[in-house]
């Protein structure tokens, strides 16, 4: 064990700090996407938003070796193609629970404030994301997790990350470097996991905060 | 204030409009509900007022100017808006929420506190629940907020949505007593969807009756319960309040009657012996010369205060119990009674006394009331009998 770290100590560091950069630039740009995405899609007829969710999910059901081996003769190797998987995986839970979370934000509320004179942008930042914020976290949370375990797949296209660790290790049948890839992947989602649900409470406004404990 | 020409709504393709050909005006500072059963377009006509639905043709005037010419936004920042599902956002404190408008006109925090502090005393609750969240409230208070949220940037006009359809009995009652008394005393235009009769006879100065999308009558409720347009109207008043509501709309000065026996305040008490000995009263009424009321005195207080008191000014009592000629007998009839007076002097809205209503008086009407009974509708048109 002190072994391993002393030969692999610094690389496990760069490994892991690799990942954690392809997993949260990918995240963060499914955000990016996904939100304003999603929040489009609940202004849409609702036939339209339920196959567009349906074709996104299917671009999901893609095995992600797949994936990755397609975008090398488009984007090369490395991080970048790595990421750019990443990110079409991160897209349908944040896009599916903002759709859904905006949607099913109360309408009385909503239509309160459109008599009240809100403008449409108004409505959206100051209603219907702050409603419809826990469930938004929590497609975050369940995107965050699953690519975090993705992301090791970003070794294949030369992407880096712990996933070096465990191809390594599959290849020179050392079962001492697949653990040293997947046991700190799985710690990362997990940790990733909690930062995300403090952040969620956070986030979330005290009133809602109360009257959700209060209804469960 | 506002007006309705030929306004008419269609949805879609269907056949029959939701609103056909609307004309109405509505007077500044007026009580107006709407009514009618379910579909006949009550909400839809309110909607299309602050533009949360589009007309489909014709114009609705705002202070004469055409409201889809104005921006739609402006529009509805500057008419107060209730609903029946209240709808206070949840995320927001209880000053955030009655001061919504005022965030969006961006108004001063200064302001904006000012003003909550303002209206959440006008609702009779303590300043501590500004703080609060809306879960923390009942459903009454909750919706006694979203009355104060729709009057904060103090719009001439209110719509109001079924606003207390979801309440319970007690809390709608002292809710409309509330509702009435702010349109009194801030003098604001409210439109105002019920389908609850009762609702609308307490609250209303004029009444819209509709029924698939067209007006059916428009009248004081007074009016509609004395001459409904047709059976619908009838039917929908129901005729245990076509019955109960003749003397139900019957004002105090309806039944007012004799002249009471009065006396100024100047007089000696002996002058005032021997007025009721005269007239063979216990009791005056004791008017200055403008004939407006100061009080009362009966035998009893001469009796007392002969030796300390000169004029009648002196030993009057000066509380005296008095109705308006204009108040629903409805409303006062309990308290007459209760009192144990064997009469109750009447006053106009300056004061001033025009007659009194007699124990004998109440006894006649109740006889009426309760001989129309078995009348039927015959008794419409002979009401005047009955006073």
């Amino acid at each position: 064990m002190m072994e391993f770290f002393a030969n692999h100590g610094n690389e496990l560091l760069f490994k892991t700090w690799e990942h954690i950069f392809i997993s949260v630039t990918a995240i963060l740009l499914g955000v990016i996407v996904a939100v304003p995405l999603g929040v489009l899609l609940s202004r849409a007829a609702p036939k339209f938003s339920d196959r567009f969710i349906t074709l996104v999910g299917v671009l999901q059901t893609i095995p992600s070796l797949a994936i990755l081996a397609f975008f090398i003769p488009i984007f090369g190797v490395g991080k970048f193609p790595a990421i750019v998987a990443l990110f079409f995986y991160s897209l349908l839970p944040i896009l599916r629970n903002t759709y859904v979370g905006i949607r099913d934000a109360d309408r009385a509320v909503i239509e309160a404030g459109k008599g009240m004179g809100m403008t449409t942008w108004q409505s959206i930042v100051k209603i219907e994301l702050p409603l419809a914020l826990p469930v938004i976290m929590a497609g975050i949370r369940l995107s965050t997790v699953y690519l975090i375990g993705w992301a090791t797949l970003a070794a294949f296209v030369g992407g880096g990350g712990l996933g070096d660790f465990i191809f390594d290790g599959l290849n020179l049948y050392r079962p001492d470097l697949i653990l040293a890839g997947t046991i700190p992947a799985t710690i990362l989602a997990i940790l990733a996991d909690r930062l995300l649900a403090l952040l969620e409470y956070a986030w979330t406004p005290k009133g809602l905060r109360e009257s959700y404990k209060k209804a469960t | 204030m506002l007006e309705f020409k030929n306004v008419t709504k269609r949805y879609g393709n269907a056949g029959r409009p939701a609103v056909n050909n609307l004309n109405l005006k509505i007077e500044k500072g007026e009580f107006v509900c709407f009514i009618g059963p379910s579909g006949c377009g009550k909400t839809t006509t309110m909607k299309m007022i602050n533009r949360l639905i589009d007309i489909t043709e014709g114009e609705i005037l705002l202070n004469g100017k055409d409201i889809t010419k104005q921006d739609p936004v402006q529009l509805r920042r500057s008419i107060g808006y209730v609903i029946q599902q209240i709808g206070l956002m949840p995320h927001m404190t209880i000053k955030e929420n009655i001061v919504l408008v005022g965030t969006l006109l961006k108004w001063s925090q200064e302001k904006k506190d000012a003003r909550a502090k303002e209206l959440i005393k006008m609702v009779g609750l303590p300043e501590e629940y500004l703080e609060k969240y809306p879960h923390e409230l009942s459903g009454g208070q909750q919706q006694r907020i979203g009355v104060l949220r729709a009057l904060a940037a103090n719009p001439p006009l209110i719509l109001m949505d079924e606003p207390f359809g979801a309440l319970d009995p007690i809390t709608r009652d002292s809710l409309q007593d509330e509702i009435k008394k702010l349109q009194r005393d801030l003098g604001i235009t409210i439109v105002f969807v019920t389908h609850d009769m009762d609702e609308a006879l307490k609250l209303a100065d004029r009444i819209v009756i509709m029924r698939e999308g067209e007006v059916v009558q428009v009248g004081t409720p007074e009016e509609i319960l004395r001459n409904p347009a047709n059976e619908f109207v009838e039917e929908f008043l129901g005729k245990e309040r076509l019955i109960q509501g003749r003397p139900d709309v019957v004002t105090v000065g309806q039944i007012t009657g004799g002249t009471p026996v009065t006396i100024s305040p100047q007089d000696s008490l002996k002058t005032a012996l021997m007025v009721m000995r005269d007239k063979k009263v216990d009791s005056l009424l004791v008017v200055d010369t403008d004939n407006v009321l100061q009080g009362y005195i009966d035998i009893e207080m001469v009796n007392v205060s002969h030796k300390t008191a000169e004029t009648v000014e002196e030993a009057m009592e000066k509380e005296v119990f008095a109705v308006t000629e204009d108040s629903l007998l409805r409303d006062t009839v309990h308290k007459i009674l209760r009192r144990g007076f064997k009469y109750v002097p009447v006053i106009d809205c300056d004061g001033r006394l025009t007659g009194i209503v007699t124990r004998a008086a109440l006894a006649n009407l109740l006889y009426d009331t309760i001989w129309g009974d078995g009348m039927e509708f015959e008794e419409s048109d002979s009401g005047s009998q009955e006073q």
